[in-house]
């Protein structure tokens, strides 16, 4: 299993190599720069803040500065918050944003999982088309419509929670983006259960548990779930990518100062240095995603395991 | 007896599973999957208690956009000044009807070559530490802001002082800047030209003074909360990026008595529609902005928190002057400026109070009388007619059309006014518009190329409340001259006024320049902006005024109607 992961771990550095190129090439290909604006800068101090980031240096000589500075662990300064660097602003923007996937995960899969099991064991009454049909609805009814209409009925007419981030604290801010990022993902995750579920249940070895009087939830604990749960877990990895770097949306309506924000900003900003650091951040996060979904597979099929 | 062949299928049962590839043992799934939730909800609760409670009794204030720094040097957006209004103070400020008046200084004099300032300092004036603010203090900071090592974004703005230019091209030592102490609380600065609005630019937070030990401690980082050493009404106690700026009240200012809140936040909201939102579910008491799409529904509901005030801002079309079709072609700009029926634009379509553009510098300047085009007059009709004789003897005709290009960037007000502009120019010139949205970045490039673009859309706001301010854009060699507008006439009447100390002769150069510039017509303003804020009834002292500065020490709560 360590060797595995240890495998897995190296080979990735040169598709992050790969990232890190293509991203250095297409945010310094994008018109503009760091320092535009409508209020052109006089000749002298657009060639001094050049001279003091080293963008009057050729395209190659950045990249290898830029690489340089990385192999030290040094993702530069930001261009537009200038102040900080890049590892500051990360390092605040990260816990939050985990913060928020983790707690939407966690409620996706709860509920999610709780429902797509209830649904495949009353499979065809009114209660599974109830929940096949509220699935259908979280997945196609997009967040921007449903965030701040959250907003609206939760801050505004009852005023029972804040409507942003800086309105409130504690676990009261958490409630309204948690629930409206966990959405969509309740649905998929209550579908895809459903779906996996179902088609454990009629297979031969159930019918057979069933046949020796063995009782629904010890079928399910014992017998039905891992199983069902393997396209679940193989799900899991891009789902909490997704709601990691998805949460753009969320962060922007109810304020929140996480990592999907800080991208969305730094890219309209041309703050190449902030654009590129992110953009490694999440290549990083994918990987290890990917790879502890493929370690959770063997936990849960010793088939892959013995390989 | 009769247990054994029950267990006995139910053990073959089992293997009957094994021999499906896998050992399928009793282990339950149900512990690791607690195991996860109780995990994730220890992280929840403790990243929960890490939060602080503080929401409760102090001005909360929206901002559009995070400052890109709160060093007065590094810094230039709105917001950043907005929020450096209340943390430090330059030798000059603003009332809140947005009368210029000393603040760091008491008084100043100005020689009689209108050269040399003179600043007599409060000596009462302390920074957030305690420490006395002095001459020297301001010294450090004009060297700063001028050196080319700091590369400050508004360091060309006072570059009227002696020397300073030469500074910024590297030419010249810091130390040659004409800015000295002549006492610990006297401050003089010589300028190589009269520049009359030169008192007006001492507002601004890039000439705020800058407390050299922490500069010098913390390098280029001080602006931060804990190391942000201040002389203004309030010291910055918190900054999370994204979301909130915290202020507390600087209990050294010189004028602390007359300061009524004592803690300040500042929140994050780039989306105006979140921001009501906000506003409305009680987390707000001053917004930065109001959504168009609710503007008139507010005026309706909240007539008297909804506060709409004249600005210092321009909505323009800028006509690219440097190629075909609009270079040498007055005619053809002045057509395409008298078409379009600018009530209706700022009336109906932008709707929220902003007045019709005629000129290029707004109404509301001090000590100045914007100029008019000269179909000001005209009734939308005759207009219309005159459009089409200057169109035509531009060249075009119904059977020569001119098909043309507007570039925006992309926002839904831009697109409703270029849509609406493309089918006046239709409707009364038979012209064929082509509408391009870019990204505001991609528009600026091109602009600035001036490869590609025929006619562009930006805006400009003035920095200080001085025609100067507007009519400077348009010089030949002015870096945001974006038309490329070149014209001999108007860059002497504006050298004029520049050597002018006479308040009045100066007033009618700069107007006559403008009376020039609108016949000329190198870009088409369409109308002024205004501010707009919902302002809580708990908030008084609220004054509108054309820059839309409101100081927070300025204001107080009451308690809630």
């Amino acid at each position: 299993m360590l060797r595995f992961a240890l495998l897995r771990t190296l080979s990735a550095i040169p598709t992050l190599l790969l990232v890190i190129v293509v991203a250095f090439i297409m945010v310094r290909a994008a018109p503009g720069g760091p320092f535009a604006d409508q209020r052109v800068l006089p000749p002298d101090t657009a060639s001094n803040l050049a001279a003091a980031y080293h963008l009057d240096e050729s395209l190659p000589q950045q990249f290898w500065r830029y690489l340089s500075g990385l192999a030290r662990g040094d993702l530069g300064p930001s261009y537009h918050y200038r102040d900080y660097s890049v590892a500051e602003l990360i390092g605040n923007a990260v816990p939050v944003s985990l913060l928020l996937g983790a707690l939407s995960m966690l409620l996706a899969l709860l509920v999610g999982g709780a429902a797509g099991i209830a649904a495949a064991l009353r499979r065809n009454t009114w209660f599974d088309r109830g929940i096949t049909a509220l699935a259908m609805t979280g997945i196609s009814v997009p967040v921007f419509v449903v965030a701040p209409l959250f907003v609206l009925i939760f801050a505004v007419w009852l005023q029972w929670l804040p409507a942003s981030w800086s309105g409130g604290n504690g676990l009261q801010r958490l409630v309204l983006p948690v629930i409206a990022l966990a959405l969509p993902q309740v649905a998929y995750i209550a579908r895809l259960v459903r779906g996996s579920l179902i088609e454990v249940l009629s297979s031969d070895y159930i019918r057979t548990a069933r046949a020796q009087g063995l009782a629904t939830t010890s079928i399910l604990r014992y017998h039905a779930l891992k199983p069902a749960l393997m396209p679940l877990v193989s799900y899991l990895g891009p789902a909490a990518a997704a709601v990691l770097t998805g949460a753009v949306v969320v962060e922007s309506i109810f304020g929140i100062p996480g990592l999907g924000q800080l991208f969305l900003q730094s890219g309209l900003n041309r703050d190449y240095t902030l654009v590129l650091g992110i953009v490694i951040f999440y290549a990083v996060l994918v990987i290890l995603l990917n790879l502890l979904v493929d370690l959770a597979y063997g936990v849960l099929d010793p088939r892959i395991r013995e390989r | 007896m009769f247990a054994t062949p029950y267990i006995k299928v139910h053990d073959i049962k089992v293997q009957v599973v094994d021999s499906r590839g896998g050992r399928l043992g009793r282990r339950s799934i149900a512990k690791p999957l607690s195991l996860l939730v109780v995990a994730l909800f220890a992280i929840a609760i403790l990243a929960a208690c890490n939060a602080q409670p503080e929401f409760g009794d102090y001005l909360q204030r929206g901002l559009a956009a995070d400052p890109e720094s709160l060093d007065p040097h590094k810094s230039r957006s709105t917001e950043a000044g907005d929020v450096l209004r209340d943390l430090g103070e330059g030798l000059m400020g603003y009332s809140p009807d947005g009368e210029l008046e000393p603040r760091a200084a008491l008084r100043y004099a100005l020689s009689d070559d209108g050269l040399e300032y003179t600043f007599w300092l409060r000596p009462e004036a302390r920074w957030s530490n305690g420490a006395t603010v002095t001459a020297e203090d301001f010294v450090f900071a004009f060297r700063r802001l001028v050196s080319p090592e700091t590369a400050a974004f508004y360091a060309h703005s006072v570059a009227d002082i002696e020397n300073a230019a030469d500074i910024l091209a590297g030419t010249k030592p810091v130390q040659a800047l004409a800015v000295s102490a002549a006492e610990e609380f006297v401050l003089r600065i010589r300028l190589a030209n009269p520049t009359p609005y030169f008192v007006a630019l001492l507002s601004h937070p890039s000439t705020f003074p800058v407390y050299a030990p922490g500069a010098v401690e913390h390098g280029d980082a001080f602006a931060r909360p804990g190391r942000f050493v201040t002389n203004g009404a309030y010291r910055l106690v918190g900054w999370q990026l994204g979301a909130t700026i915290d202020l507390q009240r600087n209990e050294h200012y010189w004028n602390n008595a007359a300061t009524a809140i004592d803690r300040v936040r500042y929140h994050v909201i780039p989306e105006p529609t979140v921001e009501l939102n906000r506003y409305r579910a009680g987390e707000l008491h001053v917004t930065s902005n109001v959504p168009s799409e609710a503007f008139q529904r507010l005026r309706k509901e909240r007539p008297d928190e909804l506060r709409v005030a004249q600005r210092l801002s321009v909505y323009y079309y800028g006509l690219n002057l440097t190629r075909p079709p609009f270079r040498d072609n007055s005619a053809l700009r002045q057509a395409l400026s008298m078409a379009i029926d600018r009530e209706v634009l700022a009336g109906q379509i932008v709707g929220r109070g902003e007045a019709p553009a005629y000129s290029w510098v707004p109404p509301g300047v001090n000590n100045y009388e914007p100029r008019r085009f000269a179909y000001a007059e005209l009734s939308m009709e005759e207009r219309r007619t005159a459009a089409r004789d200057a169109f035509a003897q531009a060249g075009y005709s119904k059977d020569n059309p001119l098909a043309v290009e507007i570039r925006y960037n992309t926002s839904d007000a831009n697109q409703r006014i270029a849509l609406a502009v493309q089918s006046m120019w239709r409707d009364t010139l038979g012209v064929q518009t082509t509408l391009v949205n870019e990204e505001f970045q991609v528009l600026l490039s091109n602009v600035q190329a001036m490869q590609v673009t025929e006619v562009f859309r930006l805006s400009w706001s003035g920095d200080y409340n001085d025609a100067h301010a507007f009519l400077q854009v348009l010089q030949s060699n002015a870096s945001s001259n974006l038309a490329g507008y070149r014209s001999e006439k108007f860059d002497n009447l504006m050298q004029r006024a520049a050597e002018q100390t006479d308040a009045e002769r100066r007033r009618r150069y700069l107007e006559d320049a403008e009376q020039v510039l609108l016949a000329d017509h190198p870009v088409i303003p369409l109308y002024f902006f205004v501010s707009k804020h919902l302002v809580s009834p708990e908030v008084s002292g609220w004054g509108d005024n054309v820059l839309d500065y409101h100081y927070s020490q300025h204001l107080s709560l009451n308690a809630a109607n």
